[in-house]
C-alpha cells in the first residue's frame, strides 16, 4: 500500500491521461463517425464510396498496427505528432468507423412508412430527420455507442505500447521499479472495472430516458 | 439508384432539379478526392517515401517469406486462441444460465471482469508479473493465454445472446415432451443457437485476429512483430508498417464479408419463421 501512497501523483497522472485519451477519443469518434454516416447514406455516389473505404479500412485494421502506423509510420512522411495525440487520432480513427455503423443501423431501424408518412405531411428534411427518424433511431443507437465508450477506453491501454504514459503504462513502469505485481495490476485492473462497468451503468441509464422520452413524445403526439 | 434502406428513409427519389443538384456535387466530390489524392502522394514524394524499391522490397523472396512465417505466426495464434476460447465461453454462456447461484455468480463475475480490462494488461501480468512468482511461461502462451481469457468473456455473451434468441416455445416443446432441463438445452437449444451465432463467431475470430498483433509486445513473432523486426533492418518504417496493416485489413475484411453472408442466408433461411434475427454483433476495435 506504501507504494500506492508514494507514487499516488504518477498513479493519478496515468489515469488522467487515460480519461483524456478516453474522452477526446470518443468525442472525435462521435463526429467523425456521424459524418461519415452522412458520407455513407448521401446520394452522391463518391461520397459514398469514401465512406464505404473508410469504414471498411478502420473496422479491420487492428488498433496496435494504426497507432504503430500513426506514431512512427507517418513521421516519414513529415507527420509528426506528439505521441499523445497519435493516440487520439488512432482512436479517433478506429472508433469513429464503430460510430459510423452504429448511426446507419439504428437509422435502418426505423421503419421505411414512417419517413414516408412524414414526407406524405409534407415536413422537411430536418423536420422529418429531428420529429420522426431519430427520436426512434436514437433508442437503439445508445448501446452500441456506449460499446464504443468501452472499447475506447479498453483501446487507449494500447497507447502505452508506443510509450504514452497513461494507467497500463505507469502500472507497467512501477512494477519494472518495485516489483510488487499483484497489488499494482489490482489498483489498475479495478480502475478499469470501474470506469467501464460505470460507462455501462450510466448507458444504461441513457437508455431508459431516450426510450422513455420518445415513447412520451408519441403519446403526446398521437 | 436508392438502394441502400437508410437511404430510403432520409430521402425522397430525386425530381429532375435535384438530380441534376446530385450529378453536379458528384463531378466536384470527384475532383476533391483526385485533388485529395494528389495532395497526399505530394507529399509523400516530397519526403522521398514514393521509391520503388522502398515500396517492393517486400517482394523480394526473402523479405516475403520471412512475412509470410509472420502470417503463420499471426494464425497458429488466432487459431489455437479460438480453439480453446470458444468451448470456454459457451461454458461461461451456459453456466451464466443455471440456477445455480454460486456457479451463476462466478461466470458473470467472470465475464464482467475480462469484458472490462484491457487484454494489454493482462499480457503484461504474464509477461511481468506472473515469471516472479515462478510462472514462466513459453513466449506464445504469454499472447495466446490472454487472448484465451479476454475473448471467454465476450465470446460468452455471443452464446448467451444466441442461447436466449433461439424461441421459447422451442424449449416448452421439448419439456412437454418430456424432455429435461439438460437434454432440451443440448438436443433442441444448442443447436439452433450454435447456428444462430455462426456469423457473430466469425467477427468474434476478427477480435482474436487483431488482439494477436499484442505479440508486439511480447516479441512473438507475428506479422507485427515481424513487421517490426524488419523495419529495424530496411528503416522503411512507413511502408512496412502500412502493408502490415492492409494485409491486416484484407483478413478481416475478408472473415467479415463471411460472417455477413452466412447472417443474411441465415436470416433468409429463417425469414417466414421468426421476424427479426439477431443483429450481427459489432467486433471489438481493439
Amino acid at each position: 500500500m506504501e507504494i500506492i501512497r508514494s507514487n499516488a501523483g504518477v498513479l493519478l497522472d496515468g489515469l488522467t491521461t487515460t480519461i483524456l485519451l478516453t474522452v477526446l477519443g470518443y468525442l472525435g469518434a462521435l463526429v467523425v463517425g456521424i459524418v461519415v454516416a452522412i458520407f455513407r447514406v448521401s446520394p452522391i455516389a463518391p461520397l459514398r464510396a469514401v465512406g464505404t473505404v473508410y469504414v471498411e479500412f478502420f473496422r479491420n485494421v487492428p488498433l496496435l498496427s494504426l497507432l504503430i502506423l500513426v506514431a512512427f509510420g507517418l513521421p516519414d512522411a513529415g507527420l509528426l505528432l506528439p505521441l499523445f495525440w497519435c493516440g487520439v487520432v488512432s482512436l479517433i480513427a478506429s472508433g469513429s468507423a464503430f460510430v459510423c455503423e452504429s448511426v446507419r443501423s439504428g437509422i435502418n431501424t426505423v421503419s421505411l412508412g414512417q419517413s414516408e408518412a412524414a414526407r406524405a405531411l409534407g415536413m422537411g428534411f430536418g423536420q422529418q430527420l429531428r420529429l420522426v427518424i431519430l427520436p426512434q433511431a436514437l433508442a437503439s443507437m445508445v448501446q452500441p455507442l456506449v460499446n464504443v465508450l468501452i472499447g475506447t477506453l479498453i483501446g487507449s491501454s494500447l497507447c502505452s505500447a508506443i510509450g504514452i504514459s497513461e494507467i497500463t503504462n505507469v502500472t507497467q513502469q512501477l512494477n519494472i521499479k518495485y516489483a510488487e505485481a499483484v497489488l499494482l495490476f489490482l489498483v489498475s485492473g479495478v480502475a478499469y472495472l470501474v470506469m467501464a462497468l460505470g460507462s455501462g451503468a450510466l448507458g444504461g441509464v441513457l437508455e431508459r430516458r431516450v426510450a422513455r422520452s420518445s415513447h412520451q413524445r408519441r403519446q403526446v403526439q398521437a | 439508384m436508392s438502394t441502400q434502406p437508410s437511404q430510403r428513409i432520409l430521402f425522397d427519389e430525386p425530381g429532375p432539379r435535384g438530380r441534376r443538384t446530385i450529378a453536379l456535387a458528384t463531378v466536384a466530390v470527384a475532383l476533391l478526392i483526385i485533388a485529395l489524392v494528389i495532395v497526399v502522394l505530394a507529399q509523400l514524394d516530397a519526403h522521398d517515401q514514393l521509391e520503388p524499391q522502398k515500396w517492393f522490397f517486400f517482394t523480394q523472396p526473402g523479405f516475403a517469406t520471412y512475412m509470410a512465417y509472420g502470417i503463420v505466426g499471426t494464425f497458429r495464434a488466432t487459431l489455437v486462441a479460438a480453439v480453446f476460447a470458444f468451448p470456454f465461453g459457451l461454458l461461461l454462456a451456459l453456466g451464466r444460465l443455471t440456477r445455480q447461484p454460486l456457479v451463476h455468480a462466478v461466470c458473470v463475475g467472470w465475464v464482467e471482469f475480462f469484458r472490462s480490462i484491457p487484454m494489454l494488461l493482462v499480457v503484461y501480468a504474464f509477461l511481468l508479473a506472473l515469471p516472479s512468482y515462478g510462472l514462466n511461461l513459453d513466449i506464445y502462451w504469454k499472447l495466446v493465454i490472454p487472448m484465451i481469457l479476454v475473448n471467454s468473456a465476450t465470446t460468452a455473451e455471443v452464446f448467451r445472446a444466441g442461447i436466449l434468441a433461439v424461441e421459447k416455445g422451442q424449449s416448452e416443446a421439448a419439456q412437454s415432451l418430456g424432455m429435461s432441463a439438460r437434454m432440451t438445452m443440448a438436443l433442441v437449444v444448442l443447436p439452433q443457437a450454435l447456428r444462430l451465432v455462426l456469423p457473430n463467431l466469425l467477427t468474434q475470430l476478427v477480435s482474436l485476429l487483431k488482439d494477436s498483433t499484442l505479440g508486439y509486445v511480447v516479441s512473438y513473432p507475428e506479422l507485427m512483430e515481424r513487421g517490426r523486426i524488419l523495419t529495424s533492418y530496411t528503416h522503411y518504417l512507413l511502408q512496412t508498417y502500412t502493408i502490415v496493416a492492409v494485409i491486416y485489413v484484407l483478413l478481416n475484411f475478408g472473415l467479415t464479408r463471411l460472417a455477413g453472408y452466412l447472417q443474411s442466408r441465415g436470416n433468409r433461411k429463417s425469414a417466414g419463421h421468426r421476424g427479426s434475427r439477431t443483429e450481427l454483433a459489432a467486433t471489438t476495435m481493439a
